[in-house]
């Protein structure tokens, strides 16, 4: 099979996997070396297919043969789609061209399982090694990692990555014993506290002044659920996301909404979630990691699934109405944050221009804020909204987009909000 | 009146500006223009400059930085802005100007270095080598990139491409400025036409096809596409003439998944690693049927 070939099938093969970060490495870079490569700033994208997706690495499988049963997975061992596999300097030559060419940031490797866990990862930490060590290449690497794979390689494959990740797939061990029966929750949550531990190692280590230099080790960690393969709802989501977030400290969390593959599984059938939700759970995970919100309070018990059309922050505001209008001159950093419509950045805008003065509705307008959204829940120097309108249940009417927008949506996400625009300046969903 | 002929680079302005500012010349007094035909009408004019002030003025490093992408940007009005600026947060007395977002000049040069970083931004992210020859003495390889930017940002975007290829030698061509480095130097020379830089690489086979395989035709979003990767930029990336055809081609492969015959499950392979991870889950679900639904939430 020629590489033309193999990079088809295997590229198609890795399609599925949305993480494609490549910011938040350790700065390092080729001058005074006779290879390539630089890390350390914020990611690249060079370009984007038409799926809205940004093409930062070369992302590929070292092999899509797999023992594993995944029904979500075109890989899975029941598909009848065509195996092919790369050899070690396929991929090397393939990653160090296209990165000279300037096409991609670095490698994101995986693999279907073959043989076992450990004699997996023993030829996807192969490639990262030639590629590190024979041609000093300083790019960025991501490995895919096996929970199951003993620790000493994990560290190995930490020692050349940038990054290295293992996909939860699904929030609980119910759903993977009906898709995945391979998979364990448990033994997955095991190894991230373990990568955890190594990268906390890392940092621990660099702290010390006269310690030794520490052992490279991957600068974090991230992993993927996929939305609407399983009944589980975007609270469970949300919640699996948030205790890993604090548990094992991943850098990033990727939703991934279940799509149409071309081999279906008759355990699995076909019915892809509407996209606006994968949309919807990253804007809920950015006001979890970035805006200090609770998971209780975007997704209860009560209410355990995201209003698909309207922003999770816009609906939490509508549903504590009591808390605002908030006023922007004088309130706490904290709930300026809870505002809907103020991102970070405008928050951090707001905060150093009231130190020198008072702020009204013509200095918002400047700061090109969407007045729209935030006028009902803000007071400034010359402005109160009516009680009315804010106590008014049509306030949320208002927020509606008329009913065929919404049709419009699932292929054209709605404008993003501010909390948006860090996703993708870092390059990343 | 005075009139200040400045080359359009950030350095100019900086000494002019100083002198101007040790001069205490008020921004109404000051012409800058980037044109030096312009200049003719005014001479003579600079007679009439006070002699410098002693004390030396200081100004804020954070300014420094906006101005020097600012200067990039490619507006005529940036000089006479940025000395007005400078002039107000020194002389005017308005030293915390900077955290003033909402101030309508601070605004302006704010969006002025976010158009120049976007700029920058995309340089990195766009610019496509071409493998042109491999040195027969020194045995590096020889690259040539072409590139149209919006405002003047080669000086700005090269060094991180130093860092970036080091081991090879590379020129990135642009119609007003082209960076050159061969392993030891980065260097500038004028900018050249279209034509002086080749059109494609034996590679760029191989990555339309990573780009075509990578594509997925169910989740077609076009405007998040075209937002990050707008159109003026198409004419340069050697993937993008696939982008048409993989759009029109979408709907009818999705269609085909959906009626693709489900594929029942296999039986698992006689497989001792397979066999031992089946025994652990057997394991692991029997010691914890009391609590039946785990999940990653609790």
């Amino acid at each position: 099979m020629d590489i033309t070939r193999k990079l088809e099938i295997l590229a198609d093969a890795a399609k599925y996997d949305a993480s494609c970060a490549s910011s938040g490495a350790a700065r390092k870079d080729s001058r005074g070396s006779t290879g390539v490569g630089s890390t350390g700033g914020s990611g690249i994208c060079h370009s984007y297919t038409p799926d809205g997706r940004c093409v930062s690495l070369l992302k590929v499988l070292m092999t899509n043969a797999c023992l594993y049963d995944c029904h979500y997975c075109i890989n899975r061992r029941s598909s009848n789609v065509t195996r092919a596999r790369f050899t070690p300097d396929e991929v090397v030559q393939l990653t160090l061209d296209f990165y000279k060419r300037n096409y991609i940031e670095g490698l994101f490797l995986s693999s279907g399982i073959i043989r076992s866990a450990d004699h997996t990862m023993e030829l996807v930490i192969e490639i990262a090694r030639k590629l590190r060590e024979e041609h000093h290449f300083r790019g960025y690497i991501h490995l895919k990692t096996i929970p199951e794979a003993s620790q000493a390689l994990i560290a190995l494959a930490g020692r050349y990555a940038d990054r290295i990740s293992i996909n939860v797939e699904l929030p609980t061990q119910q759903g993977l014993n009906t898709l995945a029966p391979e998979k364990n929750l448990a033994r997955t949550e095991e190894a991230m506290g373990h990568i955890r531990g190594k990268i906390d190692e890392r940092y621990a280590e660099k702290r010390k002044p006269d310690a030794p230099k520490p052992q490279p080790f991957a600068t974090g960690q991230s992993t993927q659920m996929l939305v609407g393969a399983d009944a589980s709802t975007d609270a469970t989501i949300l919640g699996c996301a948030d205790k890993l977030y604090t548990a094992h400290r991943l850098r990033r969390v990727y939703y991934s909404a279940f799509s149409p593959i071309p081999e279906p599984s008759s355990i699995l059938p076909l019915k892809a979630p509407p996209l606006i939700r994968e949309h919807r759970l990253y804007q809920a995970d950015w006001l979890l990691r970035f805006y200090d919100f609770k998971v209780e309070e975007i997704a209860s018990a009560a209410a355990p699934n995201l209003d698909l059309a309207l922003d999770p922050k816009l609906s939490w505001a509508l549903r504590n109405r009591e808390t605002f209008p908030v006023d922007i001159n004088k309130a706490a950093r904290e709930m300026l944050l809870r505002i809907p419509g103020l991102g970070v950045r405008n928050v951090e805008r707001i905060v150093s221009a009231r130190r020198y003065t008072q702020l009204r509705l013509a200095d918002l307008i400047r700061l090109r804020l969407q007045m729209k959204k935030l006028l009902p829940f803000i007071i400034t120097a010359d402005y109160h909204p009516a009680k009315v309108g804010l106590d008014s249940a049509s306030l949320r009417a208002r927020f509606l987009p008329p009913p065929e927008q919404l049709e419009l949506n699932f292929d054209a996400p709605p404008k993003p909000a501010a909390s948006d625009f860090l996703s993708v300046r870092s390059g990343e969903l | 009146m005075r009139t200040i002929v400045i080359e359009p680079e950030y350095e100019a302005w900086r000494i002019a500006a100083r002198g101007l500012l040790e001069q205490r010349a008020s921004p109404d007094q000051v012409l800058w223009t980037d044109d030096p035909q312009e200049v003719s009408m005014f001479i003579g004019e600079d007679a009439a400059a006070k002699k410098p002030a002693a004390e030396a003025i200081k100004v804020p490093s954070a300014f420094m930085d906006m101005a020097k992408s600012a200067a990039a940007h490619t507006d005529a009005k940036r000089w006479a802005l940025l000395y007005r600026v400078l002039w107000r947060m020194t002389l005017g007395g308005e030293r915390h100007l900077l955290s003033l977002a909402t101030d309508r000049e601070v605004r302006q040069m704010q969006d002025w270095c976010k158009a120049v970083g976007r700029d920058i931004h995309k340089m990195h992210a766009f610019v496509r080598f071409r493998l042109v020859s491999v040195d027969a003495v020194t045995g590096r390889e020889q690259f040539v990139a072409w590139f149209e930017p919006d405002h003047r940002i080669v000086r700005l975007a090269a060094p991180f491409f130093e860092k970036r290829f080091a081991g090879m030698d590379w020129s990135i061509l642009t119609p007003y400025a082209c960076a050159h480095w061969n392993g030891k130097r980065l260097h500038f020379t004028a900018g050249v036409p279209r034509s002086s830089a080749p059109d494609e690489d034996a590679l760029d086979d191989l990555w339309r096809t990573y780009y075509r395989n990578i594509f997925n035709p169910a989740r077609v979003k076009i405007s998040a596409m075209q937002s990050e990767m707008p159109k003026k930029y198409w004419k340069n990336l050697p993937e993008a003439p696939l982008i048409a055809e993989l759009i029109a081609g979408s709907a009818g492969r999705v269609q085909g998944m959906l009626e693709t015959e489900e594929r029942p499950a296999k039986p698992a392979p006689n497989n001792a690693y397979l066999k031992s991870l089946h025994d652990m889950n057997r394991n692991e679900t029997h010691q914890s049927t009391e609590e039946s639904d785990k999940s990653c939430e609790m």
